[in-house]
């Protein structure tokens, strides 16, 4: 096994003087995306509607795949129009999957440019570039005696993925799951999870509804958020519980808080769903102050001065060519922010974006990898 | 440069004629998407078919009909890595693609010159600096006197034996050029960077020749022989056709040199004319243009240096245009005129005048 890994390895860097300046790679990716392990993908193998605005994507992984744990979550690169775009998803079913598939449920969220189109506009077939899996969202091992799983919409994904690796042992351990979601209806993978609850004696499910039909069951008492008391009143060893939490900022903050009072705050792990792009408009239009990730220093940032000239003004080695746009010399990373473009005024950008320095000036905070 | 030229124009004409130049380029930013993406992507898969088929062939080219496939095949995925791919994604002009390999970033040719000397050189001084004597470095490569305001040396004499030798070698040539030997004698590079320099060219071209020359006729066997000389046919073929399709970029009759003086204090408007004045265009087919990397459109190419190739030929007819509106030159010809042109150029300033 190890000799074969070796000769393995030997064939691979001997094939690279044959490829130069390219990999082997880049030809077998010529033939099967899936064959790259140097640019992994995956294939869209099919495609499940789980609510109105909840969509499951099946993918099989190609050979750069490295697999992943439960809780965890990847970047998922998908071209629109010709340009790439990448999005973090938690992966929501277990570490090796019978069907050796990976999916992931995306949110439509009304105005996105990126989920509406892998929510309603992936077909089967369809090639997505993946990340590798990460996070630190997941089960310790020995997975803890008693568990408590706090979710509120979609923050029901990386969940979803554990308890899915959960329910594929033998033993599952104490796990009270309590959910929010607007209405019955809008609970993702709410049908499984009810069965699940129904098969698994040692899983409890309690769905909380922040929003019911006046009239309608529950109506009244159950509406409006859950609270730390309903918390209590569902589970009464909270105090006691390993807790897993992922949902809205909000709540997040509230249970961190409430974890804290309790001075039990080791025992919270929180997923916070991070969004690539800093929303348009809101901190775009703030002050321009620049961050140079690297080198560790500061700049404010006038709205027309170029990124390079505040760089270099604040004794940042800059690299830089032309200074006019045509040379590409310039190129850093942004690692957040939104820059203008000063020949067309255009605010564009995206985390992990090369942009030109020469040409761009900050729209509100920046931070460039330099 | 010709003062005649543009001597009906004021300052407030060039400034509207670079308007308009503005404008196309932001409609061709806000169109471009996905069938851009298709093309760049397809010129990269033929390439490296071809490129697979041509090597394979030629392992068994003692079989003369493999060895003239083998040949053709390799030579024109050469050409194609060179000129549509290398040189236009080197530029930048697929960046906004955000696909981390066809990345002016991160992309690496077939050429002995590695990407990121050639990038400065050519991308930086080059396109910044177009035809500026003793700015632009592509005026003549430092060795051929191509402007009347290059003074004369008696070395001239020899330049028609120069370029005649430099055609064939042409890789050869432009990563010693890029090297900037010159800069480095006068200052404006450091030996220590010129020696890190020749290190990564050493270490690049070394793998480009281990590979066309040793390991491919080595893995051959029997065929050896003639899988060499068809990799040497297929690289020096490249070098023949790029330094055609390169010389008739800015060397024509009626394509204008200038001096530094005259760009003092230039305006991007100002800066698109230079460009218009000292490009010329070379006529032909959609295949001659893929072949020759769309730089047959060397004036779009100026103008718009990192805009997607595939657009130069929608863009063209709009720069003439213009051009025709504003009464300015648009110099473009078939390839044996501009050619022949450029050679004649080469000839006549061998002497001095
Ligand atoms: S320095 Fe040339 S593009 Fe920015």
């Amino acid at each position: 096994m190890i000799a074969t890994a070796w000769w393995g390895r030997r064939l691979a860097r001997a094939a690279e003087w044959l490829t130069t300046p390219l990999l082997p790679d880049d030809y077998l990716g010529l033939v099967n995306p899936l064959w790259s392990a140097s640019e992994p993908c995956g294939r869209v193998e099919s495609v499940r509607r789980e609510t109105a605005d909840a969509t499951t994507l099946l993918i099989r992984p190609g050979r750069g795949w490295a697999g992943h744990h439960p809780g965890h979550h990847l970047r998922v690169g998908v071209e629109i129009q010709g340009v790439l775009h990448w999005r973090v998803y938690s992966i929501t079913s277990a570490p090796d999957s019978p069907d050796g598939l990976v999916s992931i449920t995306v949110k439509t969220l009304p105005g996105g440019r990126v989920s509406p189109h892998l929510g309603r506009h992936t077909a089967p077939g369809t090639v997505l570039r993946l990340g590798a899996a990460e996070g630190d969202f997941t089960l310790p091992f020995p997975v803890p005696p008693r568990l408590l799983l706090l979710t509120a919409g979609v923050g029901i994904t990386p969940v979803m993925g554990i308890l899915r690796a959960l329910a594929a042992r033998d033993t599952v351990p104490d796990t009270v799951l309590v959910h929010s979601a607007a209405t019955p209806q809008d609970v993702v993978f709410g049908p499984e999870l009810r069965e699940l609850a129904r098969r698994k004696a040692a899983l409890t499910l309690h769905e909380h509804y922040t929003r019911m039909h006046p009239g309608g069951p529950g109506a009244g008492a159950r509406s409006r958020r859950l609270t730390a008391d309903r918390l209590a009143d569902l589970v009464p060893d909270w105090r006691e519980r390993d807790t897993w939490a992922c949902g809205p900022v909000g709540m997040l903050e509230a249970v961190e808080r409430h974890w804290a009072q309790a001075g039990i705050a080791e025992h919270l792990h929180v997923e916070r769903f991070r969004f690539a792009t800093t929303p348009a408009g809101a901190e775009a239009n703030g002050p321009g102050r620049v961050r140079f990730t690297v080198t560790g220093r500061e700049a404010d940032a006038a709205p027309c001065v170029p990124l390079l000239v505040v760089g270099e003004d604040a004794g940042v080695p800059m690299p830089s060519g032309c200074r006019m746009g045509i040379c590409h010399s310039c190129v850093a990373r942004l690692v957040r922010g939104r820059v203008r473009d000063l020949r067309t005024g255009r605010i564009h950008g995206e985390a992990g974006d090369l942009v030109q320095t020469c040409v761009s000036a900050a729209a509100g905070p920046v931070h460039l990898e330099l | 440069m010709n003062a005649t030229t543009t001597a009906h124009l004021d300052d407030t004409d060039v400034e509207a004629f670079g308007a308009e130049l503005d404008r196309i380029r932001e409609e061709i930013i806000a169109e471009r998407g996905e069938s851009d993406a298709r093309y760049i992507r397809r010129v990269i898969a033929v390439q490296r078919t071809l490129e697979a088929g041509g090597r394979v062939a030629l392992l068994v080219s003692l079989f003369p009909p493999a060895w003239a496939a083998g040949t053709a095949m390799l030579a024109t995925a050469k050409i194609l890595d060179n000129m549509e791919i290398g040189h236009n994604v080197l530029h930048g002009q697929w960046d906004w693609m955000r696909d981390p390999k066809i990345h002016s970033t991160t992309w690496e040719w077939d050429a002995l010159t590695p990407a990121a000397a050639w990038k400065h050189t050519h991308n930086d001084l080059h396109h910044r600096w177009t035809n500026v004597v003793g700015r632009d470095r592509d005026v003549g490569y430092t060795i051929l006197r191509m402007s009347q305001d290059q003074p004369w040396r008696p070395d001239h004499l020899a330049q028609p034996l120069y370029n005649a030798a430099l055609a064939p070698l042409f890789e050869w040539g432009i990563a010693i050029f890029d090297l900037e030997f010159d800069a480095a004698v006068q200052g404006r590079k450091t030996w220590r960077t010129f020696f890190g320099e020749l290190r990564g060219l050493a270490s690049k071209a070394g793998r480009q020749i281990g590979k066309d020359y040793v390991l491919f006729p080595l893995l051959a066997g029997p065929s050896a022989l003639s899988c060499l000389l068809g990799n040497l046919t297929a690289a020096t073929t490249r070098n023949l056709w790029s330094h055609t399709i390169i010389f008739c970029g800015h060397f024509p009759d009626g394509t204008q040199t200038f001096r530094e003086e005259e760009i003092e204090g230039e305006t991007r408007a100002r800066w698109y004319l230079r460009q218009l004045l000292g490009s010329a265009n070379i006529e032909g087919g959609p295949l001659f243009h893929v072949l020759s990397g769309n730089l047959g459109h060397q004036i779009e190419h100026h103008l718009y240096p990192d805009l997607p190739s595939n657009r130069y030929a929608q863009i063209a007819p709009r720069v003439r245009e213009l051009c025709d509106k504003y009464r300015l030159p648009y110099t473009t010809g078939p390839l044996g005129k501009q050619y022949r042109q450029a050679w004649k150029r080469v000839l006549r300033l061998a002497l001095p005048g």
